[in-house]
């Protein structure tokens, strides 16, 4: 009985001498936090995708506090909502953010993408990519290990059948983290009202490019010629459009009627690329 | 006693195939392709243009880098072509095609006669780097930047690398007993070079011949001395090979020339021979063709530009569908996606695998058993490194376990029961790590 009086004193008598010592230590020590800088953490979508150009969410949302030149709608993922709450709370001027979607500018699914060799190393796009730029003819199109799906953070990729990833278009937010990882960088991120896109990156001259892929860009121009607003325009053997000219003035997308290997697509968006016509006869 | 190192593996070496087989000359080509980039360092820019007519040995790309090697026209003939091919090691590359005369004319001047004994060193460098010599075993640096180390560092040793611890490569083991005076001169010119007064010829002991052959030939030359080594891979990596000999470690990140060391491959020192005595540039090499598949395995010396398929031929073509073809030994080796690469300066070996030697099996993860730990020659832990590179966190893998350290020799994966692609991870990290830095 004595022994078991003497444990209870000396335990309860350290936890409170220790306890002290801690509550000494959390006032004496106390490091001063900007307690802003945590209310506008706790806005931030927390997928830690680092669009904004900051490690991660809590850096943000120390560097919106704290600096006056790091502006509020730096978080592409959050979009106007939470660019507007963060507007709100730092007394910034709020700013728009374009919203924004990611796309995958290659239709080298396994029927159209010639290999120039049967790869069996680490099943990872930027580890094949070390291989002679991987196992495609096609120097420039997807490597289809889904290196882009494994590091989206917010689970908006999945790979399609025919190799090639496919984007969710309600859960992507634009963060852009499978742009940064796509080792071919076939990955853009484009304004969502875009109208048609190009969908390759190949930039080799018309016959090797159709030689390496059956939906290759080969670089003809007729598409540009079609286009009344001059919205596309050739660089490299590849056509690129100007989104901005596309999105204002574009009415009925004549640039997709004469395309010859249907290398311009009309954004139809959570649709497998390369498939556009199987899901959708009607829309050309 | 033979030395060794700690680690390593016993790959059966498969060397019967082309030991006994003397070197035989091919015919030149009707057509050589010769890439303007054959070693590491700044690439070279053709300076003949379509339609120009060389001479064997002429230089036909140049550039003013330090870190580079002039490339030389293998044979006399027509430039008919300068665009992108197949390159066996950067994947693809441009390079200039020659079709032949048939004449073989050597250029101007060439070959000539030079007593090496009265050049002074920067003369020996300054003919190294106008022959275009490179590291023949496989890396491939240029020859004259290896020997021109800054002035803060004291050169004490020279080691002539002759293990060929790959297996099926009989190259080296070849000149070894078909060139053995080519190779001592090569060795002495490059030690007059660098004011070293010690040299050693490591070599593995499953080539008792050419350790024989070796030791008659230097058994006046007080300076050189051959010594034997256990027969092991990686036994001729240039880390364990200068621990084996001189019990100096290259310190981490460091350079053979932090220890006083300099390593050159046996074919580097015939190439250093021919272009210090006669102005040879090195437009030529011999290169083990084996492997399964091959019908009549050879040891051939072969013009720089040759295709792998009139290599091939030359042995009679594959007596059964190949699996993989390989660009130098099984473990180190580069696969090919096709057999138009042509030959460049360190292409050692040319290896045609049949199904039944590509053992591939499925990866599988790692179950921590510890055999590649005991197998790494470097000290390192294979399995870690893999595991890091598998989960995408390179920098810890730097960081924390010496990624840098790793010299790829494969011994790891060649040991590993589950199958994993280990140094393919490293790479991976590798290449990462250099990428973040280049961003920074």
């Amino acid at each position: 009985m004595n022994t078991s009086i003497l444990i209870l004193l000396v335990l309860t008598s350290l936890g409170l001498i220790f306890g002290f010592i801690l509550a000494f230590a959390n006032k004496k020590f106390a490091i001063e936090v900007n307690p802003l800088i945590h209310i506008v953490e706790d806005v931030l979508p927390k997928g830690q995708c680092g669009a904004c150009g900051f490690a991660g969410c809590a850096a943000y949302a120390e560097a919106v506090v704290l600096n006056a030149d790091v502006p509020p709608n730096l978080c592409i993922p959050g979009k106007e909502p939470v660019a507007k709450a963060v507007a709100e709370m730092t007394g910034k001027q709020a700013a728009a953010v374009e919203p924004r979607i990611a796309q995958v500018k290659c239709a080298g699914s396994k029927e159209n993408a010639v290999l120039s060799h049967e790869y069996q190393g680490v099943q990872d796009c930027a580890a094949a990519n070390l291989l002679f730029g991987g196992q495609k003819t096609c120097k420039y199109g997807c490597l289809g290990f889904g290196t882009c799906v494994k590091n989206c953070p917010f689970d908006a990729m999945t790979m399609s059948e025919e190799g090639l990833p496919v984007i969710d278009p309600e859960k992507c937010t634009g963060c852009g983290k499978c742009e940064t990882v796509c080792p071919k960088h076939v990955i853009a991120m484009m304004p969502l009202g875009s109208k048609v896109r190009v969908n390759c990156s190949s930039k080799d001259k018309g016959v090797t490019a159709k030689k390496a892929c059956k939906a290759a860009c080969i670089g003809c121009s007729l598409c540009m010629r079609q286009c009344p607003h001059g919205a596309i325009e050739m660089q490299n053997n590849l056509a690129v459009v100007n989104p901005a000219i596309c999105q204002e003035k574009c009415t009925e997308a004549l640039c997709l009627t004469k395309c010859p290997t249907k290398a311009i697509r009309p954004v139809i968006l959570g649709v497998v690329p390369g498939t556009e016509d199987k899901a959708c006869a009607g829309c050309q | 006693m033979v030395k060794s190192f700690r680690g390593g593996v016993h790959p059966d070496d498969r060397k019967r195939f082309t030991a006994a087989k003397a070197i035989e000359t091919m015919p030149v080509p009707d057509k050589v392709i010769i890439p303007v980039r054959q070693h590491i360092g700044a690439p070279c820019a053709p300076i003949v243009k379509v339609g120009d007519l060389v001479k064997k040995g002429q230089v036909i790309a140049e550039t003013q880098a330090f870190v580079a090697s002039p490339i030389h026209a293998s044979t006399s003939g027509k430039v008919v072509e300068i665009a992108d091919y197949p390159h066996p090691v950067f994947g693809c590359c441009s390079a200039i095609v020659i079709e032949s005369d048939g004449q073989d004319e050597w250029a101007e001047g060439l070959p000539l006669t030079r007593d090496w004994r009265t050049m002074d060193s920067a003369a020996i460098k300054n003919a190294i780097r106008q022959a275009g010599l490179v590291g023949m075993g496989g890396a491939t640096f240029p020859t004259h930047v290896k020997m021109s180390p800054p002035p803060e560092k004291k050169l004490d040793t020279f080691i002539l690398n002759a293990a060929e611890c790959e297996p099926y490569l009989t190259a080296d083991h070849r000149v070894m007993l078909e060139q053995t005076d080519r190779i001592i001169t090569g060795i002495l010119i490059a030690m007059k070079a660098l004011g070293v007064k010690e040299g050693y010829i490591g070599i593995e002991d499953n080539k008792p011949d050419a350790i024989e052959a070796m030791r008659k030939a230097v058994d006046n030359i007080v300076e050189l001395s051959v010594v034997p080594l256990k027969t092991k891979y990686p036994q001729g990596a240039e880390k364990t090979l200068i621990y084996v000999i001189t019990g100096k470690e290259v310190p981490s990140g460091g350079l053979p020339m932090d220890v006083g060391v300099v390593v050159q491959n046996v074919g580097t020192a015939v190439a250093i021979a021919n272009a210090v005595e006669k102005g040879l540039p090195l437009i030529e090499r011999v290169t083990t063709v084996t492997g399964g598949c091959i019908t009549e395995p050879k040891n051939l010396l072969l013009r720089i530009g040759t295709t792998f398929e009139q290599a091939i031929l030359f042995c009679n073509g594959l007596k059964e569908q190949p699996a993989k073809l390989i660009m130098g030994g099984p473990m180190m080796g580069m696969a090919q996606s096709t057999v138009n690469v042509p030959i460049i300066k360190g292409t050692s070996g040319i290896l045609v695998l049949s199904a039944k030697d590509v053992n591939h099996g499925e990866e599988r993860p790692c179950i921590r058993c510890g055999r590649c730990v005991d197998a790494c020659p470097m000290g390192l832990i294979p399995s870690m490194l893999s595991i890091l590179g598998e989960r995408g966190k390179f920098q810890e893998a730097k960081a924390e376990y010496d990624l840098l350290d790793c010299v790829e020799c494969g011994s790891c994966v060649y040991v590993c029961p589950a199958k994993r692609n280990i140094v393919h991870y490293i790479k991976l990290s590798k290449a990462q790590n250099a990428a973040m830095a280049a961003k920074k």
